[in-house]
């Protein structure tokens, strides 16, 4: 972790506090504010152009922005991680624009933005969970006009996913999205949970903290509030499961974490290993000192 | 004219802080939180009302008033908002006395809710643990809100504000230096 600075003397020359001019973080607040009153309707906003190319998460880091302070300590992570290049390079430009603490531990950040994976780690009323998204829009793919989309969404009409997703049940049996699976947010409102694993969607549910969403390219943040009914799209004769690889992680032995398979050498030697990297390191931490006991 | 008092200390970091404390007060319906404790805005603004709107108000954002001259003054200059006549106009709404009936603000429309107004209204206290019972996104169980100077017929108006959901009004409400939200999704029981 690093210390908090004075955020006016930790290298923001030239910046305002966290990056974004007063005008911006305004006009993010209020539309946060309304995602929030209208839980997973998309809010436009004016997305402002970062110093980093759309898919680092820009959305993501709009939203972050935002709503820092100082008193704040961050977690930023990709796909589980806390080491890969896009979440070291968001936690340094917020080190650098806001002089804010940063933690790899899920238990230590009050904000942790996230590209692809809830923590394992049940998050508390204390945190806001930021996640990036990609394409905020669940109906894009089968009705790629905005305007009859928004209009789907007035109508709250939402067979045309209906359909897509007996269709999958018709051909193979079961639904096939493993990852983005649509979600109702408080039975209202058809909502992209962002490309996180489907295992990962009943976190959502009644999650204490609050779930903000940031779409940097299609300009949307919606949201939401803590304790919201949040269900995964099924039917009654084929219930939502989520579904992880049926092993032990090979580092930790968790047969509850969600499991990324990595090759371990060339010769096609694979194993399973949590994807959340915090859990997985705190895992092994307790299981060698259960061992030294 | 008597000069006008100073708007936040540090203009970046209270308008943050504040932010995070309205943020929070949405999220969670009728929970207690402390915004503007610092400031001394004019009559009869008080400090959580005035906080809201340095911090969320600006030229972009049409606001009506019924706060009169020197507290109209005080906002004009310290966060540019642009003033409006009729409240169905406004993007915000601060009422310090009574406040225009909620059905006479802009809802916004099914495929814009968003557009529909924030009410920031002044009461003469708020308070947690009894009073009003919340229920709704953002409560785990029940929030309990006690508020004394509410708005008359107040329930019954807001019973109507909900039933339109998507469209509607969304509540701050202000007393001194603390506030209560009321998204337009919460559901309220007399106590
Ligand atoms: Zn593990």
């Amino acid at each position: 972790m690093t210390g908090i600075d004075d955020p006016r003397a930790s290298g923001t020359e030239g910046y305002n506090f966290a990056y974004l001019d007063e005008a911006t973080k305004r006009m993010i607040r209020r539309a946060i504010l309304k995602a929030v009153a209208i839980p997973g309707h998309q809010i436009p906003f004016g997305a402002r152009e970062m110093p980093l190319p759309y898919g680092w998460g820009t959305g993501g880091i709009q939203v972050t922005a935002a709503i820092l302070g100082p008193a704040d300590v961050l977690k930023v992570i990709d796909q589980g991680a806390d080491d890969t290049t896009n979440a070291i390079s968001i936690r340094r430009f917020f080190t650098r624009v806001a002089g804010v603490a940063t933690t790899e531990s899920t238990a230590e950040a009050s904000i942790i933005q996230t590209r692809h994976r809830i923590p394992e780690k049940a998050l508390r009323e204390d945190q806001v969970i930021v996640y990036q998204v990609p394409q905020p829009e669940p109906l894009s793919k089968l009705e790629p006009r905005r305007a009859e989309t928004e209009r789907l969404h007035a109508l709250a009409d939402y067979g045309l996913m209906h359909v897509r997703l007996y269709e999958d049940i018709a051909r193979l049996g079961h639904i096939a999205k493993a990852y983005d699976y649509p979600v109702m947010v408080n039975g209202r409102y058809l909502m992209s949970p962002s490309p996180i694993p489907a295992f990962d969607n009943p976190k959502m549910d009644r999650m204490p903290a609050l779930q903000l969403f940031g779409a940097g390219r299609e300009k949307r943040i919606y949201a939401i509030p803590p304790y919201t009914p949040v269900r995964s799209l099924d039917f009654e004769d084929h219930p939502f499961r989520p579904i992880r690889a049926p092993h032990a992680c090979a580092l930790c032995g968790s047969t509850e974490s969600y499991l990324d398979e990595v090759l371990t050498d060339d010769a096609g030697g694979r194993m399973f290993v949590c994807s959340d990297t915090d859990y997985c390191g705190e895992r092994q931490v307790a299981v060698a000192q259960e061992a030294a006991e | 004219m008597t000069p006008l008092s100073p708007g936040f200390a540090d203009p970046v970091l209270d308008a943050q802080a504040c932010f995070r404390a309205v943020l929070e007060a949405m999220s969670r319906p009728g929970r207690v939180v402390v915004a503007g404790a610092a400031l001394r805005p004019p009559a009869p603004l008080c400090r959580a009302a005035a906080a809201v709107l340095l911090t969320l108000a600006d030229a972009d954002t049409p606001l009506w008033s019924d706060a009169g001259a020197n507290a109209e003054a005080w906002l004009r200059f310290h966060c540019g908002a642009a003033f409006v006549t009729a409240p169905d106009h406004a993007a915000f709404v601060l009422a310090t006395g009574t406040p225009p009936a909620l059905d006479a603000l802009q809802p916004g429309s099914e495929e814009q809710p968003q557009r529909g107004a924030t009410l920031v209204v002044q009461v003469a206290s708020l308070g947690a643990g009894h009073g009003w019972r919340l229920t709704g996104p953002g409560i785990e169980h029940e929030h309990r809100l006690a508020v004394t100077g509410a708005p008359g017929g107040f329930l019954a108006a807001w019973a109507m504000n909900r039933a339109r959901f998507p469209r509607g009004v969304d509540v701050v409400l202000c007393a001194e230096d603390r506030l209560a939200a009321l998204p337009r999704t919460v559901a309220i029981q007399e106590g």
